[in-house]
């Protein structure tokens, strides 16, 4: 479903991923740890197509097709859905605006909007007068609205306290169990795992991928020794 | 009546309801012709200020030029035409009442005095529309409007004007507010037009009063638009807050707002945002906060630029097409809804704005 081929990507002037390749099946989830600065988020975003990450060598296929070049909007119509880490806030726009432009019916924004306790904020602006575990809650409600078959993470748990992670960890594993998606997900805590088991994980240090095991592995083994070791590790 | 079709669509346009049914009063005047002046609601007044003056002569020593005496204002006095609209102790208006200034000749020029009255806790809307017809060329329209909101009064004044690109506007006004009464000004400009000069001044002259005045103007390609409001905190727990959206498509817009202080206890916020869409497009935004008292809250944020980038890719990653997204923010920047329209304005001045 997704086929990233030795792509190395710039921000600005500095390299920031260096020739990384990954693959991903149907239905199947990848879970990428590392530290801050590594480049976890700067590859989500160029799968997204977002500006000022420039890929300067390589290719990104989805669905057998080479979206490197393509436009953002064409790249959601073909199926990927982002869950931003910060947001913009957007004054004028309604969150309940976007969630009817996205959905089919109403039925369908009042049942996600209640099972993520987002119903009280649709009349607001986007990303306006939220807090942080709220807008993690906005976010991962438009991203479902637009029915992805990959889903991108970034963080989606960061910010969000235990109830609310548990909320929305629920609805995202109904997601995928009901849609068979393939998600990308960063995460630190790995709060997230204990609702959205992953099949494959990964370690990113400085733009390269250093490990590639079960996400639970990798998760253990970075708590114990640190992500120096994953710098010599034995899977690299 | 004496407009033609095409004009009506004209009128319309500036949310004039042509039907009435929606309507506590009703005034058009064309050039220097009064078309007609009628009211649909008890204990509301329309007249052609001419008439008002004859029927009543205390107007002239009660209201006429005595706003702008209060707030130290010059006023052209060879004027012709506007109305007079009061609302009368304790009355509550349903429906808007709405005015339209229409220039119809080429070259004319227009210039009126109106003058709105709010007694004693009457509370109304007002809605004015000015526009021009096609043969309109090189007009001028100068509107002199005074508001006076006494005791316990509200006044919601919506202003929209729509000209074209060989017009020039002054609108000048004063508006002074007694104790408790709260003066809301809306002024939307979303039309070309060649020139525009305001700067309305709302005095709060009693305890307690309010006053919020906001603005959403668009302009064009080789238009000049200096468009401020300014407020005076002259009494004891006044407040004022003054609002402002500037889209230029390459004209200039220069956007004042100052709040005075000159009593203590009092508090005022200034809002000023605009967006650049096209190169050529100049804005000039002007904050002013002024006091001359210690215990006074004071504030204002100001931004100017172009759409941000990330709010457009944000849009877009969610599927919408670049191009749409981007007036999708445009017209989100525009809301009306910071106006504070009763629901039938606000539906139909929406229509106007996403018509842009």
């Amino acid at each position: 479903m997704l086929k990233i081929e030795n792509i190395s990507v710039k921000g600005g002037d500095s390299l920031i991923i260096k020739d990384i390749s990954l693959f991903l099946n149907k239905n199947e989830r990848l879970v990428i740890f590392g530290p801050n600065g590594s480049g976890k988020s700067t590859l989500i975003k160029s799968i997204m197509g977002i500006s000022g990450y420039k890929v300067i060598k390589g290719r990104i296929i989805f669905e057998d097709k080479d979206i490197t070049d393509i436009p953002i909007s064409q790249r959601a119509k073909m199926g990927i859905g982002i869950m931003y880490q910060t947001p913009p806030k957007i004054y004028g726009i309604k969150i309940l605006q976007l969630g009817k432009y996205l959905a089919q019916n109403e039925e369908e924004i009042n049942q996600l909007a209640e099972k993520l306790k987002v119903d009280e904020f649709l009349r607001r602006d986007l990303n306006v007068d939220l807090s942080g575990g709220e807008i993690k809650r906005v976010e991962l409600f438009q991203v479902l609205l637009q029915k992805p078959k990959l889903l991108l993470l970034d963080e989606p748990e960061s910010g969000v306290d235990i109830e609310n992670i548990s909320i929305m960890g629920n609805v995202l594993n109904e997601y995928i169990k009901k849609t068979e998606c393939s998600a990308l997900i960063i995460t630190h805590t790995g709060y997230i795992l204990d609702y959205v088991e992953g099949e494959k994980g990964c370690v990113m240090m400085d733009g390269k991928i250093t490990c590639q095991s079960k996400p639970r592995i990798v998760f253990d083994m970075i708590k114990k020794y640190g992500y120096e070791k994953c710098e010599e590790c034995k899977w690299k | 009546m004496e407009i033609e079709k095409e004009e009506l669509k004209n009128l319309e346009k500036v949310g004039f309801d042509l039907e009435e049914k929606e309507r506590a009063g009703s005034f058009i005047q064309k050039d220097n012709e009064i078309l007609f002046s009628k009211v649909f609601q008890e204990g509301v007044e329309v007249l052609p200020i001419g008439k008002a003056i004859e029927k009543y002569p205390e107007i002239k020593e009660k209201y006429y030029g005595v706003s702008f005496k209060k707030t130290g204002k010059e006023f052209e006095k060879d004027t012709e035409g506007g109305y007079f609209i009061r609302v009368k102790k304790g009355v509550k208006t349903l429906f808007p009442v709405q005015a339209c200034l229409y220039l119809k000749s080429k070259k004319f020029r227009q210039k009126v005095h109106n003058i709105i009255v709010i007694e004693e806790d009457a509370s109304a809307y007002l809605i004015t529309g000015c526009t021009s017809a096609k043969e309109a060329e090189d007009a001028y329209h100068l509107g002199i409007s005074e508001f006076f909101i006494s005791k316990g009064g509200f006044l919601n004044f919506t202003m929209i004007h729509s000209w074209k690109e060989d017009i020039e506007v002054e609108p000048l006004s004063a508006a002074v507010v007694e104790e408790g009464g709260i003066f809301v000004s809306n002024y939307i400009s979303l039309k070309p037009v060649k020139k525009i000069v305001m700067y309305p001044t709302a005095l709060l002259e009693g305890e307690n009063s309010r006053a919020r005045v906001s603005s959403i103007i668009v302009s064009f390609k080789n238009s000049y638009q200096d468009i401020g409001s300014r407020c005076i905190l002259a009494n004891k727990n006044t407040s004022a807050e003054i609002i402002s959206r500037a889209v230029s498509y390459g004209g200039k817009i220069v956007a004042r707002g100052h709040i005075k202080a000159v009593s203590p206890m009092t508090r005022g916020h200034l809002e000023c945002r605009g967006l650049i869409i096209t190169e050529e497009g100049i804005i000039h935004a002007i904050p002013e906060l002024e006091t001359l008292y210690q215990d006074v809250e004071l504030s204002h944020e100001a931004a100017i630029g172009k759409i941000k980038k990330e709010e457009i890719e944000y849009l877009a990653s969610r599927g919408i097409p670049e191009e749409e997204a981007q007036a999708m923010i445009i017209r989100g920047f525009m809301n009306v809804e910071i106006l504070g329209l009763p629901e039938i304005l606000e539906k139909e001045i929406k229509k106007v704005t996403e018509k842009v």
